[in-house]
């Protein structure tokens, strides 16, 4: 684990057409007339005119970067069912913002439950419900007042295998968030090249946007949906085990991306490797039967965890 | 024990069985007399189509409307314009009518309905309809808008009796194809803040189209041979109508006409008309296919 890498040193490549395009992205949400482009939860919370004091982003950023910090996430007893089935089973939990943390625990435990309970995406399965609070900073997303498309919009989501719509181009897969919630109008270029090199993608699909988004490698496919859920300008993205269906070298893409992106949006991911889950994560939670057993800086739980379960776990004598 | 006796032991207990290549010979004989009993009808069919058919036409086969005129020969008898038109325009109007309703119905199946009562109760009429004969439907509408309303035949009730005859054909093939949309792709639509109208419209109608476009062209295929549901809500009328409210004649019903007649002029025209029939539902099948492989791309 890298806590303390130095934040937003991306040089790859042309660092100045980074910094440019960048600006030229956050500009949107300073130009944002009808506020349109005001992040969501702001805008319905009217809150957070700062940036949360103790998620300080690194020194020297600019001060656009800094209105776009993530929320944090807090949820307070949730339960999720299906039908008569209780599967998350009253969850207190907060997720910083800004940072990564890591939901880890053994197959059927509800990590991906609780996850989906954070964009409401659990209740789109037929006979499932969400009890409790997850609040996005102090915006219930479950108050009745709250119009779930606004907080699927804010809570962007990277599914388990890569899903590109089939039918669609490399720019029209990354193009689709937009058009989707009708936001394609204006320079749709830009947007998507910007979410595809904040996806790390634009270096290797730059001359061949329009192809089937399909014909790319597993690995790039996964970067093409991150690369999607950016475009719509997220807040916090969610990661259902984003890594499981791909190979190692795409995997440590994927870490570093979300290394990278962590200074833009909060991160949840869900994962079974406990290592991507040391390497990539600021803080962890385990999970055990639909509960919370602990919840800790990702150190603390792989070296010094304080419940007997945890440490059964996360060295290897169950699950 | 020797190691070449027990190789030769091991080689018998491995060795393939005479009864074994008995039963096998059998099933792969079976399977293969079973297929060619199929497929041989299908080429008689289309073997005696082409030999009929293809001598009767010529172009003023299909430039002139039938005369009705049967006793002078083929010269007088006319043409099957007028039922290739007939046929195209209410073949048209029914799937202008089917094709929306039944897609939507089967979104709302798929999309909306999933587990309720009333979604399973649809389907179960759906079922019933796909296996009602076809001359019902064609009473069906006699008994509504003609004897109901006390009016007479008309084209567009023809189409309303096929498009009654398309719908749960149209509705079960898309169904189930609307099913094979992968849940994933929904779900990341959803997630990325999309309402599920748009959804519905830009993700999901367009990864099932092709399988869409075959459905739909399979209702189109069984309505354009229909004669039952026609031949008494379109009637047959010599002479080319552009008018739906009119009489309207149409390939099935000239068929039908001209294969009863005693004049072999005119039972040949009906080989040429079956012809052109087939002809037509194989071309509408490539355009589709095309256009459906071309938008799968774009």
């Amino acid at each position: 684990m890298t806590p303390n890498r130095p934040a937003r040193e991306v040089s790859d490549v042309d660092p100045d057409s980074h910094a440019r395009l960048e600006r030229e992205e956050y500009s949107t949400v300073e130009q944002g007339t009808e506020g349109a482009s005001e992040p969501i939860v702001r805008r319905i919370t009217g809150a957070r005119e700062q940036p949360a004091a103790g998620s300080a982003p690194a020194a020297g950023e600019s001060t656009e970067a800094q209105t776009k910090a993530g929320p944090s996430i807090k949820l307070e007893q949730l339960r999720a069912f299906y039908g008569d089935a209780e599967q998350v089973k009253g969850i207190d939990l907060e997720f910083h913002a800004n940072e990564v943390t890591a939901i880890i625990g053994p197959s059927g435990c509800g990590k991906s439950t609780m996850v989906r309970c954070i964009n409401r995406m659990h209740e789109e399965i037929p006979g499932a419900r969400a009890e409790g609070r997850v609040l996005l900073e102090d915006l219930d997303v479950y108050d009745p007042t709250v119009d779930v498309i606004a907080v699927r919009r804010a809570v962007g989501m990277v599914f388990q295998k890569p899903n590109p719509f089939p039918t669609m181009s490399v720019f029209d897969n990354v193009a689709a968030g937009l058009r989707l919630t009708s936001r394609g109008r204006g320079d749709l270029r830009e947007k998507v090249e910007a979410a595809l090199r904040g996806a790390g993608l634009w270096d290797e699909v730059a001359d061949r946007l329009h192809e089937p988004g399909m014909g790319l490698s597993g690995g790039q496919q996964q970067r093409l949906c991150i690369a999607r859920s950016l475009a719509v300008d997220p807040e916090v993205i969610l990661m259902d085990e984003p890594c499981s269906a791909l190979d190692p070298i795409a995997t440590l893409k994927i870490e570093e991306l979300i290394d990278e992106l962590k200074q833009r949006v909060t991160i949840v991911i869900v994962t079974h490797n406990m290592q991507q889950a040391a390497r990539v994560a600021d803080r962890t939670a385990f999970m055990l039967g639909g509960q919370l057993v602990e919840v800790g800086a990702t150190e603390e739980i792989f070296t010094n965890p304080s419940d007997p379960r945890t440490e059964e776990y996360v060295t290897g004598k169950f699950g | 024990m020797s190691p070449s006796s027990a190789s030769n032991e091991r080689l018998a207990r491995f060795a393939v069985s005479p009864a074994r290549k008995r039963r096998d010979l059998l099933a792969r004989g079976g399977v293969i007399v079973g297929t060619a009993l199929a497929v041989m009808p299908l080429l008689l069919i289309v073997y005696y189509l082409l030999r009929k058919g293809l001598g009767v036409w010529s172009v003023s086969f299909f430039t002139t409307d039938p005369t009705g005129n049967t006793f002078f020969g083929a010269s007088s008898i006319g043409g099957i314009k007028s039922a290739i038109l007939g046929t195209i325009e209410i073949v048209a109007l029914a799937s202008a009518i089917s094709i929306p309703v039944g897609i939507g119905v089967a979104v709302w199946l798929v999309e909306y309905g999933r587990g309720s009562v009333f979604a399973s109760a649809v389907r179960f009429f759906v079922d019933v309809l796909t296996g009602v004969p076809s001359i019902l439907f064609g009473l069906f509408v006699y008994i509504v808008l003609i004897v109901g309303t006390g009016s007479t035949y008309a084209g567009w009730k023809g189409a309303v009796a096929l498009s009654l005859l398309m719908l749960p054909i149209v509705i079960r093939s898309a169904e189930v194809i609307l099913l094979l949309v992968p849940g994933a792709l929904r779900e990341s639509a959803l997630a990325l803040g999309a309402p599920r109208w748009r959804v519905i419209f830009s993700i999901v109608l367009p990864t099932a189209l092709p399988g869409l476009v075959t459905g739909v062209l399979l209702a189109i295929a069984r309505a354009a041979g229909e004669t039952a549901p026609l031949l008494f809500t379109a009637a047959a009328t010599l002479h080319t109508s552009f008018n739906l409210s009119g009489f309207m004649n149409s390939l099935p019903v000239q068929i039908y006409k001209d294969v009863t007649s005693p004049t072999t002029a005119v039972v040949n025209r009906a080989w040429g008309a079956a012809l052109t029939l087939v002809v037509m539902i194989l071309l509408l099948n490539l355009i589709a296919r095309l256009i459906a492989r071309r938008s799968r791309l774009a």
